[in-house]
């Protein structure tokens, strides 16, 4: 039982992070609740779904199916991550105005609200496919049985959903003027661990050279399984032994998103953003 | 610049080309690895084939070595390791690494 909790715990902690950080992000947007809700529930079926044909996915590309297969959500994650970024910075001001005041929506927050569900559905489809089969093997193999399997997973799950609150909550205690600057260096440090992930599956799967592995070793200092560490690795993706090709993906995707985003906001002021804040 | 990187590109293929030579064989039943010990030499891309001949999944994972991989029941797994320095780098099967027996090393020399 305790088992079960603390895996669905550790599991559940980083999709609950990347989605608490998303609807901070994404404060203001009308109907967000709601498309984030439909993000969970499309990465859960999607979850089942990759988890009951783990072993087919495993099989593709001459045995590395797996690992291309989680640098492909991982790089798309990034992708959106960035697009999300780089739209912020224009819209970011514009909102914050709106922000406290709910009754008038962003009309073109359209395209952002299918970020929102993507991201969303991407992360708890990358950590939920990992439980299901966790939580599949341990209810038919241990003498645990099924009854404490679900009840340790539930309060795993619950744990994890907990500290993630905890970060949202913490997060709209930001005063206003700073708070789109925040949400988005979390964002950014988000996509730029995610983009360190896909390069540890590229390197797995033999395609990319490790450059370096590991790098270093701070696991002695702090590590990575430690509560602080996990805590680490899901906010802004501290790893205690990365390859040398990590640390070139996480640099690169920091230093893009953030080109990104002071070229969009150098090609002049975009209608009404361009009061002082 | 363009030789350059085509000279890296090569030795790349021929490293990788190279690899296909090494392989080992870890084994897991009753969610217990068979050996707990593999010795492999350093510097040298090797395959690590896991066979899971449990009926229900299985993950290889390890910090040091970053590497993770879910194997699923009845089948076998391939983990590509190295090229890596002398050392001890430990690994667990995720699903039940607090046993001792789902505990196991990679010893490099």
């Amino acid at each position: 039982m305790f088992a079960a909790a603390l895996i669905v715990f550790r599991e559940s902690l980083e999709a609950s992070l990347i989605i608490s950080i998303m609807a901070a992000a994404t404060l203001g947007i009308a109907s967000r609740g709601r498309w984030i809700a439909a993000g969970i529930l499309a990465g859960l079926a999607g979850a089942a779904l990759v988890a009951s044909s783990m072993g087919l996915i495993s099989d593709m590309a001459s045995g590395v199916g797996q690992e291309l297969f989680n640098a492909g959500i991982l790089i798309l994650a990034v992708g959106m991550l960035a697009w999300h970024n780089i739209w912020m910075s224009i819209h970011g001001r514009e909102m914050a105005a709106q922000a406290k005041s709910t009754a008038r929506a962003i009309h073109d927050g359209s395209r952002e609200r299918s970020v929102i569900f993507m991201v969303v559905a991407l992360a708890v489809l990358r950590e939920g496919s990992e439980t299901v089969l966790f939580l599949y093997g341990l209810a038919t193999s241990s003498e645990d049985g099924l009854r404490n399997t679900v009840g340790g997973g539930l309060s795993g799950l619950a744990a994890g959903l907990l500290v993630g609150g905890l970060l949202y909550a913490g997060l709209l205690r930001i005063p206003l003027r700073w708070f789109f600057s925040i949400t988005g260096v979390f964002v950014l440090l988000l996509a730029a661990s995610m983009a360190s992930q896909a390069a540890r599956f590229l390197i797995q799967a033999d395609l990319l050279p490790s450059l370096g592995a590991p790098l270093w070793d701070s696991s002695g200092l702090l590590s990575q399984t430690s509560a602080a560490g996990t805590l680490l690795h899901g906010l802004i993706g501290y790893e205690a032994q990365p390859a040398g090709m990590q640390i070139v993906f996480y640099v690169a995707v920091v230093l893009a998103i953030t080109a990104g985003m002071r070229w969009v906001n150098s090609r002049g002021p975009v209608r009404n953003s361009a009061q002082p804040a | 610049m363009k030789r350059l990187l085509s000279i890296a590109l090569l030795s790349f293929a021929a490293t990788t080309a190279f690899a296909a030579a090494d392989e080992f064989t870890l084994t897991i039943k009753d969610h217990a690895f068979e050996p707990k010990e593999i010795t492999i030499p350093a510097g040298k891309k090797i395959k690590l084939l896991v066979v899971n001949k449990d009926a229900t999944p299985a993950e290889f994972e390890s910090k040091p070595l970053g590497r993770e991989k879910v194997i699923a029941g009845n089948s076998t797994g391939t983990v590509n390791i190295g090229p890596l320095k002398p050392g001890r780098y430990p690994f667990v099967e995720e699903y039940h690494e607090n046993d001792a027996a789902a505990q196991g090393t990679i010893v490099v020399k």
